[in-house]
């Protein structure tokens, strides 16, 4: 069988379609552009911050809230792969992607990206909220501005500080819901914000070859494994009364409080078996069930709540 | 010597991949469309006014 995605679009140097390009694209790479598995995350996020929130939202604004989240996510996915080309196509995950692999022009993916983030800030502005619409305008800019163009090439902290722009969601969808922000979707950000660092080095821990040939200066690069394990250590205890303050502070129930504290505690002791197995294959293998279980641990929480806010909602809406 | 210039002729595949990524336009037009009607059935006339 032919591996459509590996094969070279790009045509001859020199040659008229070199010159006007000839669009290569189907339709489901302008759908990989939005980068559909980071949108889901965004989506159960922002949907979480949406339905938690003490506000009535109709069903079609709530939709329509998730939509313009979702596409305004996809958006900041397209500007992403259009300014990372370079990078990507040194890197083997991400060589193969619509525009490294010539079927999606740079302009396209740009054109695609700008029209796509113009149209769901408005939308959701226009339809939901302007508070919502300008916390997504500036979670494209950070993403695309401050991580993508500044902070990944410059700064072993660039996941950490861009991990800014994925914590955003729970937060826009509250802001849908309610025109305001309060303390539970700082938690909530907070959660997202802390997470994001040993989610994304455990990760990064076995791509260490690939990153140091793009000349991206992840923190293993840089800074060495052991650092990075340490790291993630340290933000896994980090993690682990942040990821139970909404319980202690009385937003949560204790369903939710028990989840955090068994999550964090396994999250942390993953991120201790990392840290004492040092290098090597079985440390390979720690750092992928630490990267498995941080996407897990993450979506279980959120999972909690949400049954929470949904429950606690019902039984509101019977009483009253 | 021949004067014609050199044009770009698509190929099959191309204008096939141009047709559906035309289709997949209209569909997105045409959601958003119905998206803004519905939203004005459920919201009213100030459907533009937010509390």
């Amino acid at each position: 069988m032919t591996d459509i995605s590996a094969v070279d679009h790009r045509p001859p140097p020199g040659s008229l379609a070199a010159i006007h390009p000839v669009s290569e694209a189907s339709v489901g790479d302008y759908l990989a552009l939005m980068k559909p598995r980071v949108m889901s995350l965004v989506v159960f996020t922002a949907l979480v911050g949406l339905l938690v929130a003490p506000a009535h939202v109709h069903p079609v604004i709530g939709f329509t809230a998730l939509l313009c989240i979702a596409v305004g996510a996809g958006a900041a996915g397209a500007l992403n792969m259009w300014f990372d080309a370079d990078v990507d196509a040194v890197m083997a995950r991400t060589a193969r992607r619509p525009i490294p692999s010539g079927r999606v022009t740079p302009g396209e993916a740009l054109g695609f990206g700008l029209t796509l983030a113009t149209g769901s800030v408005v939308v959701l502005g226009l339809l939901v909220d302007w508070l919502a619409a300008v916390l997504l305008a500036f979670t494209i800019f950070f993403y695309i501005v401050i991580y993508t163009m500044w902070l990944k090439r410059a700064t072993p902290q660039n996941i950490v500080i861009g991990g800014a722009a994925g914590a955003f969601p729970p937060v826009i969808g509250w802001a849908a819901a309610t025109g305001s922000i309060g303390i539970e979707p700082i938690l909530l950000f907070l959660l997202v914000f802390f997470w994001t660092p040993p989610h994304f080095w455990a990760l990064s821990l076995n791509r260490t070859e690939d990153y140091a040939r793009a000349r991206i200066p992840m923190l293993p690069v840089v800074a060495g494994a052991k650092e990075t394990r340490r790291q993630i250590l340290l933000y896994s205890l980090s993690l682990l009364p942040i990821g139970a303050a909404p319980w202690f502070m009385g937003y949560a129930d204790a369903i939710y409080g028990a989840t955090s504290l068994l999550g964090g505690g396994l999250m942390v002791a993953l991120a201790w078996r990392l840290w004492v197995e040092g290098s090597g294959a079985r440390a390979a293998q720690s750092a992928n069930r630490l990267f498995g279980f941080s996407i897990l641990y993450l979506f279980v929480l959120f999972a909690v709540l949400l049954i929470e806010g949904l429950v606690g909602g019902l039984i509101g809406h019977v009483t009253a | 010597m021949d004067d014609k210039p050199e044009r770009i002729v698509l190929t099959e595949e191309q204008k096939r991949k141009r047709r559906a990524r035309s289709i997949a336009i209209a569909f997105a037009l045409g959601a958003l469309v119905v998206l803004f009607y519905i939203v004005t059935l459920v919201k009213g006339p100030g459907v533009l006014n937010q509390p």
